[in-house]
């Protein structure tokens, strides 16, 4: 803490100076070794890593610096090794980068690391074999730079996370933290606050994409009184982790944020919401708000203006439909998180009766930022109506998936084909043809080549019916059945409905129920009529955003993906061959000997027949396991 | 708002006159848009989705929760509206149990009704929920979950209008019901039995139980004299299912209709309240007179004295010891018996519920006999008229028997809210040597308000009264007392809001009017008596003298008309028996398997326990159970043996005390060892 140069308050110039003292401090040392402790890397054992650089570096004779601090400072010898958040590329995890060569070490294994410290450390050359592949070029690529899946990217809220340990309060100083809280604080009234962001054209990150300087306008205006600003952290979304990569790799950001906010629209209490299920995430935030109180960047009379904000960070209990506001207002009360008709808008009557502000955590994380860049430059990012940038989980048949930012106005090619690096088959091996892209998860919708040159932004994608949802990408091949998509969606919607309104509750399930009858060949034309007809009800009808959006991917895959529908629900044939009640495994006479290994194959006894003559399934008894035409060597056995 | 403001609905203009949403303008522009779950006296909830409305600008929106604002446009019947109301009553229906002629809400279900008047005549979804088990433990109610169509508005009653909460939503998705805590049965939760739940059900989901059976049984035995007695709400209320106005007094076509049924005899509850009124206001200035425990509570609503035993014991003995007047005149009955040799049964015609609950507590009945053996409501009385086929319309009015059959005004008066008061208060006046004839003096008591306080002098000395209905009401009053906010002499607390007379046994009314119109109706039969004080019933008093030893307060009356009461601020769970043993002299052993113990290692005491005890080959002679919390939680694990308590308890600390038990000696204690 010595690094902190004020005494009682800080100002935007002891501010600066902690962080240049901090830049200072680092760059003596001769390199740093950053290993990625995102929870994907974490999972693939990036602690182990992390201590057998701390080891192998000592082992060398090299000083290993863990925490920079003024009282030991580093020497030009030392290595400085520390943790950060996600770097995105989650499936080449672990990952080690060195500075300032800027080597990035993927699949990194405790084994590797000697190699590395012998290598790299001593000599400044390259592991060849763990720089990352392009298979495109058959080149290793030596860092970020060079990689594909980062170069189309533009990090923006993320550019930080990869790099600073998110422990640190003095590195997020020498990233120029906390400077823009200040200057909201002692330079800029609420009103202008609101105003500028207002201007920036930031719109909320957690699907809605509302304003954001306008929605703290309307809470804002309200009368005195006690308010409050919220970060909604309970991002459940199915393969959605952005917010939680913003939370883990880069804390403080989001406090920043959440101070911004709460100058804003005068608030002293604020809470920061997140889910259960994102334990370091909750640690790292906790750690993070009680190193920001220590230094005096939250608590009483902050900046010297004799404000104050405390920050308390509430762990859901795991229910999706907390990310709607009013439940997670309801939740922060002790009360079952169920959704309550709006009007009243939280700006008006939110937690505890109090007017009320909610935002995302990618929409505080971006605030600081954009006050730090200032509005024209930040505007210069994205689309006319979406400025900046958004964070992606892109995940499914890709050959990169992971945490991705792009500019708003970025199409479906630059992400799939340039971020993703193409679609693959299912087993991994591609290029494999592209089917749909599935954005915005259970709330979402679907896109389809069609879209492949569609600038993405808010209004573009609610344009077609689909929304940009907090930012779950699931790319899918020829393979997937868009029925059993659309039924995967309403699974999950159904499953996570509060069972308050009884358009969600009723109406999810029946139509779970009819999607069913549609995969189990016992749908007519009427089925799809009424679903069609039940999916709008439900849309319209429903008490909350979850269940409002909840028939959004079931509407958008029908239309799209009509033909599809129509050949399960008329021909009785899934196109994907997925459904299973709906493929006929069938012998082929003419390649069949009779040979009987599928009958020995067969778990339930379907096939029989005689030796050396053709066999027969008996479709009743058959499970369309598949096991039987895996058994045939002559590919007697289609349909399975 | 501007005086002049106007909103359009359906093309007409309509003027905005303060209403809280815009589905009240709606209704009040004699349209009626259907709806499950708003209550005008309950929290917006917004769920049903049967209020939509299209909203020029805005789209479709539930019209409950949308503020009225001048110069919006909605449209309350479009086709989309009505075929997405229809949907969703289909919904509704998919998974509703459909045994609508043999259901108990059959004639007054929202549900059928909404199913006809819009029109639904097939559904297109199929069943997708497994049938429930109807609950049938409590005394009160019999909650049937198939029925239920999760509108909460017995959860929000419940939570919000009583503050008692002893049913809520558990569950998500298609899951989702409304339960007791942690799936228990009524019976085991803090259920105070005020019904209010039952009332505002649209469906058959909840429903009061009913004793009609029983009631025709025993009517139909020879070997029986069958007396009823009518409360004072009933008379007001019941005429309103055959078509008369809330508030007529059809106490003679009531006494006509129980004789034709085949009661014996009929008294009046009122009769009851009258003593009531004696014993209570004698306790009362005693209290008030000797600086005994103040505030007096009253206790003549079982809803109530049930709230006070559960959630505040410390204010047991501010609760008046006398019992419910239905309670005294079951056992004045009982006590005067019949010459004619029959086993004489009690039975009572209340508005309320919770009364059933009271009618069958132990501590009410004498040699084996419940004082009052059967509770039926308002509701089962007209279900009973009906199906005697006895035209309640056509009937002579019939006195009622004597001598339990009068009454005086102030009798009658129970029957509303702030009417125990001021029948209190005209007996205070009397025993204070106030003047007689300014009966008027005392009606500040009455009122549409849910709290009214009421200051007056009596006689030189000052009175403080609060008048309280509705039970989160009364635990608000009843903060304030405890952090001394508020001072009074007396509180009186009807768990209805508005009294008995909004019973849940009572014919529910949608309209607010009626409670009002109920009360009315029992002042003015009040003021239409010659006899408006307790102590002017002649019968009344001629019963002191002959039973009770001519004296108010006395032996005697203690014995017939007063009751103790009970701290049940836990509700305990019956313990699990782990042991095999038949044997009623096995020693119980209790292992506490609360959070606190099992944290402490509770569990694996038990199974280490049961294990000695196994080896020990004394398995027939240790009943080992689980149970939860007894509220010792610092010094856990507690285990009982027999009558000790063990804490800190060891499987050998534990064992030793058993072989102790076993034979006959308590054993030295290793841990803490407390006897009680």
């Amino acid at each position: 803490m010595t690094l902190f140069v004020w005494q009682d308050s800080p100002t935007e110039a002891t501010l600066a100076e902690s962080g240049r003292a901090y830049r200072e401090l680092a760059d003596v040392a001769q390199r740093r070794v950053v290993i990625c402790a995102g929870t994907g890397c974490v999972a693939g054992g990036a602690l182990a890593v992390y201590a057998e650089f701390v080891r192998a570096i000592e082992a060398a004779g090299i000083d290993v610096v863990t925490e920079l601090k003024a009282e030991t400072p580093p020497t030009s010898n030392s290595v400085h090794v520390s943790h950060s958040g996600c770097q995105g590329f989650c499936q080449m995890g672990p990952l080690a980068t060195v500075l300032p060569d800027g080597i990035l070490y993927t699949r990194v294994k405790p084994g590797d690391v000697a190699e590395i410290v012998e290598t790299t450390l001593r000599t400044g050359e390259t592991v060849e074999r763990l720089l990352y592949l392009d298979k495109q070029t058959e080149s290793r690529c030596r860092g970020v730079a060079e990689i594909p899946f980062y170069q189309a990217q533009q990090r923006f809220v993320l550019k930080e996370c990869g790099i600073i340990d998110p422990d640190s309060l003095p590195e997020y100083l020498a990233n120029d933290g906390y400077q823009a809280a200040c200057r909201a604080y002692t330079s800029m009234s609420p009103e202008e606050v609101c105003r500028e962001i207002e201007r920036s054209g930031l719109r909320g990150r957690g699907g809605g994409g509302f304003p954001t300087g306008k929605k703290w306008d309307l809470t804002r205006i309200q009368l005195d009184g006690q308010k409050y600003v919220i970060c909604n952290g309970d991002e459940g979304d199915p393969g959605a982790f952005m917010d939680r990569s913003v939370m883990e790799g880069n804390p403080h950001s989001v406090i920043e944020g959440i101070l911004i906010a709460s100058r804003a629209v005068g608030a002293s209490e604020a809470y920061v919401y997140v889910r259960a299920e994102y334990p370091l995430a909750v640690k790292r935030v906790r750690k993070a708000v009680a190193d920001a109180e220590a230094g005096g960047l939250l608590g009483d009379n902050l900046f010297g203006t004799g404000l104050s904000l405390r920050v308390t960070v509430m762990e859901g209990a795991g229910a999706f439909v907390c990310g709607e506001e009013t439940a997670l207002i309801a939740s922060i009360e002790g009360k079952r998180g169920m959704p309550a008709p709006k009007p009243p808008y939280p700006a008006q009557s939110g937690l505890w009766g109090q007017p009320t502000v909610i935002n995302n955590v990618e929409t505080l994380a971006s605030v600081p930022r954009v006050l730090r860049m200032g509005v024209d430059s930040f505007r210069a990012m994205g689309s006319r109506t979406s400025p900046g940038t958004k964070t992606f989980a892109l995940t499914g048949h890709v050959v990169n998936t992971g945490l991705i930012e792009v500019a708003f106005g970025a199409t479906l090619r630059d992400i799939v084909y340039g971020v993703g690096g193409g679609v693959t088959n299912d087993d991994g091996s591609g290029p494999a043809e592209l089917k749909a892209v599935q954005i915005g998860g259970p709330s979402g919708g679907c896109l389809t080549v069609d879209h492949l040159d569609l600038p993405l932004d808010y209004d573009s994608l609610r344009g077609i019916g689909a929304m940009v949802g907090s930012g779950g990408l699931v790319v899918m091949n020829q393979n997937t059945c868009m029925v059993s998509m659309a039924r995967f969606f309403m699974q999950f919607t159904q499953n996570e409905s509060c069972g308050k309104c009884v358009l969600c509750r009723e109406g999810t399930k029946q139509m779970l129920v009819l999607l069913d009858d549609i995969i189990a060949g016992k749908a007519t034309p009427a089925t799809l009529d009424l679903l069609d007809k039940l999916a709008r009800t439900v849309q319209k009808g429903s008490l909350c955003g979850l269940g409002k959006s909840a028939p959004n991917p079931v509407i958008l895959i029908a239309r799209l993906f009509r033909e599809e529908f129509l050949a399960h629900v008329v021909d009785k044939r899934c196109p994907a061959g997925r459904c299973k009640a709906l493929v006929a495994p069938h012998v082929i006479a003419d390649k069949c000997r009779g040979c009987g290994l599928c009958i020995k194959a067969c778990p339930v006894g379907a096939v029989t027949g005689e030796r050396r003559e053709v066999h027969a399934i008996d479709e009743n008894l058959c499970t369309r396991c598949g096991a039987c035409a895996k058994a045939c060597r002559l590919g007697a056995i289609e349909g399975v | 708002m501007p005086a002049d403001a106007l909103m359009e609905i359906n093309g007409r203009q309509v003027a905005l006159d303060g209403e809280r949403n815009v589905l009240e303008v709606i209704r009040k522009a004699n349209i009626d848009l259907p709806t499950f779950c708003y209550h005008s006296q309950l929290s917006v909830y917004g769920a049903c989705r049967l209020c939509l409305v299209d909203v020029e600008g805005r789209g479709i929106v539930s019209s409950c929760s949308l503020a009225p604002e001048a110069g919006i446009k909605i449209k309350t019947h479009t086709a989309e509206l009505r075929e997405m109301r229809r949907m969703t009553l289909e919904l509704f229906l998919a998974n509703h149990d459909m045994n609508c002629p043999t259901c108990p809400k059959s004639a007054d279900c929202q549900l059928q009704a909404l199913a006809h008047q819009l029109g639904v005549n097939e559904i297109r979804f199929k069943r997708t929920h497994a049938p429930k088990p109807v609950d049938r433990s409590s005394p009160w109610l019999v909650r049937d979950p198939a029925k239920c169509v999760l509108c909460g508005d017995c959860v929000r009653m419940c939570k919000e209008v009583q503050g008692i909460g002893a049913i809520d939503f558990a569950f998500r998705g298609a899951g989702v019901a409304v339960l007791p805590a942690f799936g228990k049965d009524l019976d085991a939760v803090e259920c105070v039995g005020c019904g209010q739940c039952a009332a505002v059900c649209p469906t058959g989901a909840l429903t009061v139980k009913s004793q009609t059976e029983e009631v025709f049984a025993v009517l139909n035995d020879e070997s029986t004299t069958v007396a009823a007695q009518i409360a004072p709400a009933v008379r007001v209320a019941l005429g309103e299912a055959y078509g008369l106005a809330p508030g007529t007094v059809t106490t003679g076509q009531i006494a006509a209709a129980l004789k034709a049924l085949g009661f014996d005899r009929v008294y009046d509850t009122a009769f009851a309240a009258d003593m009531t009124v004696l014993e209570e206001t004698h306790e009362f200035l005693e209290r008030k007179t000797t600086g005994g425990r103040l505030p007096h509570l009253t206790s003549c609503c079982p809803a109530w004295v049930r709230t006070v035993e559960q959630y505040y014991p410390q204010w047991l003995p501010n609760l008046s010891s006398c019992k419910s007047p239905q309670q005294m005149l079951g056992s004045v009955i009982k006590a005067e018996g019949t010459d004619d040799g029959k086993r004489l049964v009690v039975v009572s015609v209340m508005p309320c519920t919770a009364k059933k609950g009271e009618a069958g507590l132990e501590k009410f009945r004498r040699a084996d006999e419940p004082d009052v053996d059967f509770v039926i409501t308002t509701q089962e009385l007209v279900r009973m008229i009906d199906e005697a086929g006895i035209r309640f319309d056509r009937l002579d009015p019939e006195s009622l028997d004597s001598p339990f059959g009068m009454k005086s005004g102030a009798g009658l008066l129970f029957g509303a809210s702030g009417g125990v008061s001021e029948a209190v208060l005209r007996q205070a006046a009397e025993a204070l040597g106030a003047a007689r004839d300014n009966l008027s003096a005392y009606q500040g008591v009455r009122g549409d308000d849910a709290v009214r306080e009421v200051e007056l002098t009596v006689g030189g000395h000052a009175l403080r009264l609060a008048v309280v209905s509705g039970l989160a009401n009364a635990r608000a009053l009843l903060a304030r007392v405890e952090t001394g906010e508020a001072q009074y002499d007396l509180i009186e607390v009807m768990a209805c809001p508005g009294g008995c007379v909004n019973g849940a046994g009572n014919p529910v009314r949608k309209d607010g009017g009626a409670v009002t119109a109920r009360t009315k109706g029992l002042q003015t039969a009040d003021k239409m008596l010659d006899l408006r004080r307790s102590n002017e019933n002649h019968h009344l008093t001629e019963f002191y003298d002959r039973a009770l030893g001519g004296e108010v307060g006395g032996k005697k009356a203690h014995e017939l008309l007063h009751t103790t009461y009970q701290n049940r601020a836990r509700i305990d769970g019956p313990a699990f028996s782990l042991s095999d043993t038949q044997s009623a002299q096995a020693v119980p052993v209790t292992v506490c398997v609360g959070t606190s113990c099992h944290v402490r290692g509770s569990e694996t005491l038990l199974h280490r326990l049961m294990a000695k005890v196994d080896e020990a080959g004394i398995t027939d002679a240790v009943d080992v159970r689980a149970t939860f919390c007894h509220e010792m939680c610092d010094r856990g694990p507690t285990v009982l043996v027999g009558n000790t308590t063990l804490h800190g308890t060891t499987v050998e600390t534990a064992f030793a005390e058993v072989q102790a038990a076993l034979s006959g000696s308590p054993a030295e204690p290793e841990s803490e060892l407390v006897h009680g």
